[in-house]
């Protein structure tokens, strides 16, 4: 077992589904031996940005959507860094959702947890990008008309390695994802079912809980056509585990400078080279 | 001195002739600065390069040329007025126009010799002959951009076009040949090198995209981490990312991939975390003209982002301070942790010039700035007096580094306190007073004596050194230049000096508002009696400042 995790007292609407999620981080981290000083929980904006405020780990709150180019370039400076994006649907999936195509194609060694309770909470309750059709909010006022964003799929599609899917009322799931995760080399993707207490209605603690249930024992997550499959499953059943999972060559692994090498922060360049570069030149 | 121009139609060659015939001036001896003029199209339209070289050191194009090397008839068209009265045009048979020329079967001879694409080695070696320089120069730098297995027969067309000709202009000398020629990109990217860059995240935009590619290919040598983002934000917040993880990084863009960095540009404020930003200014606004030049964007770049923060903003004047300033930034950047921009634009970018190698020990050494000692109690927004707090890298000790976009608190917490919020922007806002210490004043050029002061900024440097120089010979007037490399905050001591010196003041931009005349205003209260401004994307040359500003005093009954 490695060193324990502080948590410290939030901001968060009690009940919030951000308590749960915080806690299994924590878990998470301790069970895989993390030192918190070698931890790095980076975020947007949003109320799941708000996490890395209130665990004992180094942490980038950066701008709203983009603390995944930001992480993963942490990353890359950093190999010895286990890096960690905790941010919403709206921050990942919205503001954000270009970096979130490049993460999944740029492969950096990062895992990313999407607190998704399909609403914005931070700015008190419009539409995100997962909001169900005909959700009605103060921003959508006769209902939301813009198709919900699958992210799962779009992940899939996209070419993540590791796609995953759990619920912050399942707590030991959500560990073993977020393990998963972690412990995957490469992006890795898990969308977070959770609720808002204060603004979504709609898709309430018990409208997750009466829907999910487990991927089969013997569900095949390197099947990509079935996976798509499942990943399409959201109505009255839904699916959570790990959707699809791939093992292939990282960012670090693909790129020359810091494939098998010491991480890029402790490179010591040869003083000559500059000199060599300017003969070039001449 | 010679001034030579390659033209013709994107997709004729003009690129690798010009490079060549470039080097080889160089390596004969000669100083040369070659200026690039191209539209924003890979195959068709006009695009031309200008090649002047020498004895002496050269900096400022100039229109008046000795000859024309006409790809297409089109060239001698636009080109032909500004042929001196002796000068020549060199083109192939086939360009029946009427004109007098030196033509050449280039066309007939390359695909005699097997391949039509060798006709521009065939104005190569005519061209060296005409200056009466060496073909062997040319056959050595072949070899970096030719293919091998075409290198012979391009060597057999050089001789045909050498043996073509008779030598018109005798080689005057210079001692320029171990000197370096290099663009204004790349003299940033090595500068960036040579003050540690590890990590450059960009997205391709015109007129930056060559340091990308110069990273891109040289990074593997020098250990640099050259990723292409998928946009402009990504590029500068994986920038700013790196740099919190404790390597030297930087972006780069022009003016609308500046446009989406600004929001990142107040996160390296406020979250104190150093970031180089280059921007290489093209004419906006919004698309603009792509491929051009412009100096529009001094006051977006003081004043980008929302709020308030220390920046600094330095301009670059010339290919050497493209190398010695790119550097300078990142310890300015790593000292007061907080962002530098450089302002470069396409015609110091594109151009190349011939410059002595780097003095490697001018370039500022990176003192520790960044800690990695065990400190439990460690607070990174630990308000100082000069409000400058440690750094540590994150990872590396018993510590914890912290970074917000909110307000924060000295642990980095965020908080709405109102004492905390004071004292933080006071603190941050502090470390300006340690840059205004450090500021270089701009350089002064010309006759101390001066009775006209012209102020001027970045790449009309070189072009304002050629015209002081041209007025100082002519006219009854004596004349001395400004011209500022740091630009904000905008160093005023020596500006304030030789202004009240100065009987009339001018500025010299290539901007439609006058934009340093503004800042100058702002700053300090000197008010410019008059300007030139050009703002058509193509760079002022010494010449046309000097007879723009002749004109304007003759109006002015002066």
């Amino acid at each position: 077992m490695g060193k324990s995790f502080s948590t410290y007292e939030t901001a968060w609407c009690p009940g919030c589904g951000n308590f749960s999620i915080l806690k299994c981080l924590k878990t998470a981290l301790e069970e895989l031996g993390k030192d918190p000083h070698e931890v790095l929980v980076a975020a947007g904006i949003g109320q799941a940005a708000k996490t890395p405020q209130y665990i004992s780990a180094n942490t980038f709150c950066g701008l709203h959507g983009r603390s995944l180019p930001a992480a993963a370039a942490a990353k890359i400076a950093n190999e010895g860094l286990t890096v960690i994006v905790n941010t919403g649907d709206g921050d990942s999936y919205g503001e954000g959702g270009n970096h979130f195509i490049h993460a999944i194609r740029r492969n950096v060694n990062i895992a990313h947890f999407v607190h998704n309770n399909q609403i914005y909470g931070l700015t008190k309750g419009q539409s995100s990008p997962t909001t169900s059709l005909g959700h009605t909010t103060n921003a959508q006022a006769y209902g939301n008309i813009n198709h919900p964003l699958n992210p799962v799929l779009l992940a899939i599609s996209a070419g993540a390695g590791f796609v995953a899917r759990s619920f912050c009322g399942d707590q030991k799931h959500l560990v073993a994802m977020m393990k998963e995760a972690i412990s995957y080399k490469g992006y890795a993707l898990v969308d977070i079912l959770q609720n808002c207490i204060s603004f979504n209605k709609v898709n309430t603690f018990a409208w997750y809980r009466d829907r999910v249930y487990y991927l089969e024992d013997d569900y095949d997550p390197s099947d990509k056509i079935k996976a798509m499959e499942r990943a399409m499953e959201f109505g009255d059943r839904i699916p959570i585990g790990i959707l699809y999972r791939e093992e292939r060559p990282d960012y670090h692994e693909m790129n020359r400078i810091l494939a098998g090498r010491e991480p890029l922060v402790d490179q010591v360049r040869d003083p000559g080279t500059v000199r060599e570069l300017m003969l070039e030149l001449v | 001195m010679y001034n030579i121009l390659v033209g013709g139609a994107a997709g004729q060659g003009i690129d690798t002739t010009v490079s060549i015939l470039e080097k080889a001036f160089k390596k004969s001896g000669y100083f040369v600065y070659t200026f690039r003029d191209f539209m924003s199209r890979i195959r068709g339209g006009h695009n031309f390069m200008v090649i002047r070289f020498g004895n002496e050191e050269i900096t400022s194009h100039s229109s008046k040329l000795d000859g024309i090397i006409a790809l297409n008839e089109e060239t001698v068209y636009i080109h032909r007025d500004n042929l001196k009265k002796d000068g020549f045009i060199l083109c192939d048979s086939s360009l029946k126009g009427d004109f007098d020329a030196i033509r050449i079967p280039m066309a007939d001879k390359a695909k005699e010799l097997g391949n039509p694409r060798v006709a521009g080695s065939i104005s190569i070696g005519a061209v060296l002959k005409l200056f009466s320089v060496e073909l062997e120069y040319a056959f050595d730098i072949m070899k970096d951009h030719i293919k091998k297995d075409y290198i012979e027969i391009n060597r057999e067309a050089a001789r045909f076009g050498y043996d073509s000709v008779e030598c018109r202009y005798p080689h005057t000398g210079g001692g320029y040949k171990d000197y370096m020629l290099i663009s204004g990109n790349q003299a940033v990217a090595l500068g960036a090198i040579a003050a540690g860059l590890k990590f450059y995240s960009a997205y391709p935009m015109s007129p930056a995209t060559p340091i990308m590619e110069y990273l891109s290919r040289h990074g593997v040598k020098a250990g640099v981490v050259m990723e292409q983002a998928e946009d402009e934000i990504a590029a500068i917040n994986m920038a700013i990312g790196a740099s919190y993880a404790g390597v030297r990084a930087m972006t780069g863009t022009s003016g609308g991939g500046f446009s989406l960095m600004v929001e990142a540009l107040g996160l390296s404020g406020i979250a104190e975390i150093p970031v180089v930003v280059v921007n290489v200014q093209r004419p906006g606004p919004a698309t603009g003209l792509p491929t051009r030049t412009e100096q529009a964007d001094l006051r977006f770049a003081i004043h980008a982002s929302q709020g308030e923060f220390p920046r600094m903003v330095i301009a670059l004047r010339s290919h050497e301070d493209a190398f010695y300033q790119t550097a300078r930034a990142f310890h300015i950047a790593d000292k007061y942790q907080m962002p530098v921009i450089i302002l470069s634009d396409q015609y110091l970018g594109d151009s190349t010039s011939t410059v002595q190698m780097y003095d490697l020990s001018r370039v500022p050494s990176t003192a520790p700035l960044v800690s990695c000692e065990d400190d439990e109690g460690y607070l990174r927004y630990r308000i100082t007096d000069d409000g400058i707090s440690l750094r540590k890298i994150p990872g590396k000790g018993k510590y914890f580094v912290t970074a917000d976009s909110d307000e924060h608190d000295e642990s980095g917490a965020i908080t709405e306190s109102a004492e905390v919020r004071r004292n933080m922007a006071d603190k941050r806002m502090r470390k300006l007073e340690g840059v205004v210490k450090e500021l270089q004043e701009p350089e002064f050029i010309g006759d101390e004596n001066f009775d006209i002061l012209l102020v001027g900024w970045e790449s009309t440097y070189g072009p304002i050194k050629e015209a002081v120089k041209i007025l100082n010979s002519e006219g009854s007037q004596k004349y001395g230049a400004l011209v500022f490399g740091d630009i904000y905050p905008l160093p005023t001591k020596l500006l304030t000096a030789k202004a009240a010196m100065a009987k009339k003041i001018y500025n010299i931009e290539q901007n439609a508002t006058g934009q340093l005349a503004g800042l100058i205003m702002e700053m300090t209260g000197i008010k410019c009696d008059g300007c030139i401004l050009k703002y058509d994307g193509r760079q002022i040359s010494g010449e046309e400042i000097a007879d723009r500003l002749q004109k304007l005093l003759r109006k002015e009954g002066l």
